[in-house]
């Protein structure tokens, strides 16, 4: 069954600010259009097609899952949110095969959850596919690497910063592209320090993935000599996302709710859910900055980024999908091209030899960060500088000048070798 | 009120004119492109002065000169354009197609045609001098950026930033005949004056891949170590040899240093101490001086090239990127 996906052709040119235009309108369309209709299951395998080039094969996976509306129109995931960085990449490994003799494909298996989405992509490891990059729940994602343990294949994390994925889960055959908790709130931690606003206090959600940003928060203000001088529950009730003229209430509700914190600098929020953080800056009794999940975000990627030569990247990530780059897109850009890079240097397209690679000591991967990109070899999460973000430019990249560490100072940003409770990798 | 700012004005072009005549004539002229602000500072290499800031299109990055016609280039990037200015009155001669985004490119030695790296668009184009037509497009790599041509002009070299290869173009049949894979984000190709050896420079690499022309093989990689650097911030970007093939000088970026390379056998003699995020540089024909651009410290560092030693800082505009120098 063909995916559902629409794709706006690649254009050779620019796209002009009408054509950005008109493709927010189509993409606007879009998003109504996958809201409204059911998902449906789409298993699109790679093909068997046969050519002269060697071949890796590559799927994407995503789960669906029940998420609540963001409070924010222009928060909705776009319906390709991933799929099109991996697309863009396998584009890219491709201009590099041509001189190698080498071709990439993508798959999808996309719209299905749990047990059965076990089934399919086992089926295509079974089938001899070695690489999947996956946006699934924390839970399928262990479930997934157990049911993979004795097959010649990969999972790249693209989707999951859950910390315990990278410590006492932490899976052989996971490989973590998105940035963790602990590197994104050690980002923004750093800043913070870096500009001497040292006296926080903290808002976070009721659900579980907010208590595990809160969690993140405190531990980066503990390692960079912050202080949290009071936290708070937002409680909230999920109802209609919208309703006419709430704001007037959320005016005197943010006031009132942020009074009686003591004095500080910086209110961090921790709203992973997406259901109330956005309420918080202008809106607090004292006029001071809002951080973390809203606010000044840290974040692996900001879709306005020119730094590092990253403008070309942008401009051909916005002719392949008609759109800005998220997070997701990233990491899993990141991963089809850890697959691509390890496919030119070792001049191969065996799986377990392209793995062997990704784990060894000369992997390195350009990603538009202004360093080499290398994977943690205790946990396999890929280290990275973090931009520290408002809504329309990065703010900073982290780490911070003057946090130093032995072996590379992206290693002061997340869980470091001492520290780790990864046990797969000794 | 229009008529004293004109006359003001011609009286200040006449003010110029006359310093540029009254240089000495074996002052040299530094060009330098300021990516953010659109311009091209001027600098009397004898003086360590900026004598004129030139107006150019959108992010100016590469820039070379043509002798043979007295013409100077800069890509002007964002404008999708080659701009074509007089480098002895700085006056505005003409457009030259370019493709999308051109970055760095190449004269032929000849004088023509031009070789320019497509970043945008995964190709090489190559553009006729005289008549401004586009005669081939070479597909590369992803992202090309530097590019080279062998001192006999047979063949063209381009690096793909993404891709990471070292690409042999032929100047005959404009098509590729071999790719030599090199280290992460190749940046500045250089032949050496016999043409026997090509350097590549690799930002994230942070490396410099030796390859024999002949066999398109790499036959030596140079690495670097500075005591209480970062190796991630060693990424080799700019490079040039010395006429003789003895020394080459390369800038290592955010490591705000020149390496002195001994040529022949490859290692590092020295590190020299410039500006901050060094980008590219060139030597004063008389090759007594580099200057180097110095993107995040927006200022050009000169080097005294016998005493391997930076003497001078010379404030120019935001972000200096490419350098080019002048006979006269």
């Amino acid at each position: 069954m063909p995916n559902t996906f629409a794709i706006p052709p690649p254009s050779r040119r620019s796209v002009t600010k009408r054509g950005w235009a008109l493709l927010g309108l189509i993409f606007a369309t879009a998003i109504y259009m996958t809201l409204t209709a059911s998902p449906s299951a789409a298993v699109q395998p790679t093909g068997t097609e046969q050519s002269s080039a060697a071949t890796v094969s590559i799927i994407y996976v995503r789960e669906d899952r029940d998420r609540l509306p963001p409070l924010s129109l222009l928060e909705f995931p776009p319906p390709n949110e991933g799929y099109d960085g991996a697309k863009l990449a396998v584009s890219d490994n491709n201009t590099t095969g041509r001189f190698l003799n080498q071709k990439f494909t993508l798959g999808t298996i996309i719209g299905l959850r749990g047990d059965e989405l076990i089934k399919n992509v086992v089926e295509e490891a079974k089938a001899g596919i070695g690489f999947f990059v996956v946006d699934v729940t924390d839970e399928t994602l262990l479930a997934l690497s157990d049911a993979l343990k004795d097959l010649p294949a990969v999972i790249f994390n693209a989707g999951s910063s859950t910390q315990r994925l990278r410590e006492d889960d932490c899976r052989l055959n996971v490989k973590h592209t998105a940035a963790s908790y602990a590197m994104l709130t050690d980002a923004l931690a750093q800043y913070l320090a870096w500009k001497q606003w040292r006296k926080l206090v903290l808002v976070s959600g009721p659900k579980p993935e907010d208590k595990r940003y809160a969690e993140s928060l405190k531990r980066s203000a503990k390692r960079f000599g912050l202080k949290i001088l009071a936290e708070k529950e937002f409680v909230y009730t999920a109802g209609s996302r919208r309703a006419d003229g709430g704001f007037e209430q959320v005016q005197k509700q943010i006031p009132t709710f942020t009074q009686e914190f003591p004095e500080y600098d910086v209110l961090l929020v921790a709203d992973e859910a997406n259901q109330f953080g956005e309420y918080f800056p202008f809106r607090t009794w004292i006029p001071r900055p809002v951080a973390g999940t809203h606010g000044l975000v840290p974040r692996a990627w900001h879709p306005a980024s020119e730094l590092w030569g990253a403008t070309q990247f942008q401009n051909r990530f916005g002719r392949l999908s008609g759109r800005t780059m998220r997070d997701l897109d990233y990491a899993a850009w990141m991963a089809v091209r850890s697959i691509g890079e390890a496919a030119t240097r070792t001049g191969s397209t065996e799986p377990k030899k392209l793995i062997d690679y990704m784990l060894s000591p000369k992997f390195e991967l350009a990603a538009f960060k202004g360093q080499k990109l290398t994977y943690r070899t205790w946990n396999a999460q890929l280290r990275q500088p973090i931009f520290v973000t408002a809504p329309n430019l990065h703010v900073t990249v982290s780490p911070q000048v003057g946090f130093l560490h032995k072996k590379t100072v992206l290693d002061t940003m997340g869980v470091d070798q001492p520290e780790t409770t990864c046990q797969a990798f000794k | 009120m229009k008529a004293i700012s004109k006359s003001l004005l011609a009286a200040l072009i006449a003010t110029a004119g006359v310093s540029l005549a009254t240089l000495p004539a074996h002052a040299f002229r530094a060009f330098v492109s300021n990516e953010k602000d659109n311009t091209i500072s001027v600098i009397d290499t004898d003086t360590n002065k900026v004598i004129k800031t030139m107006k150019v299109g959108q992010r100016p990055r590469g820039i070379l000169l043509d002798k043979s016609r007295g013409w100077l280039l800069v890509c002007a990037s964002d404008d999708n354009r080659v701009e074509v200015y007089d480098s002895t009155t700085y006056e505005f001669i003409k457009n030259l197609p370019s493709g999308p985004d051109p970055e760095l490119f190449e004269l032929h030695p000849s004088g023509n045609p031009l070789y320019i790296a497509n970043e945008d668009d995964n190709i090489v184009t190559v553009v006729d001098m005289d008549k401004g037509t586009i005669l081939a497009e070479v597909p590369v790599g992803v992202e090309p950026e530097g590019m080279a041509v062998s001192p006999d002009g047979k063949i063209v070299i381009n690096t793909s930033e993404t891709t990471n290869m070292a690409h042999f173009i032929s100047s005959e049949t404009h098509k590729t005949f071999a790719n030599v894979l090199v280290d992460n984000r190749p940046r500045v190709a250089q032949f050496t004056s016999d043409g026997k050896i090509l350097w590549v420079t690799a930002e994230i690499g942070g490396t410099i891949s030796i390859i024999d022309v002949e066999t398109q093989k790499i036959i030596h990689k140079i690495t670097f170590e500075i005591p209480g650097i970062n190796a991630d911030a060693i990424q080799p970007v700019g490079l040039r040899i010395n006429k003789d093939d003895t020394k080459a000088f390369v800038a290592l970026g955010p490591a705000n240093r020149i390496a002195v390379i001994n040529a022949k056998t490859y290692e590092v003699e020295k590190y020299i101490l410039v500006g901050q995020r060094v980008w590219n540089l060139a030597f004063t024909p008389d090759e007594k001086k580099i200057l180097t651009t110095n993107g995040v410290s927006n200022d050009v560092t000169v080097i005294d090239v016998k005493k391997e030693r930076a003497f001078k800082s010379i404030g120019v505009g935001r972000y200096p990127w490419g350098v080019v120098i002048a006979d006269k």
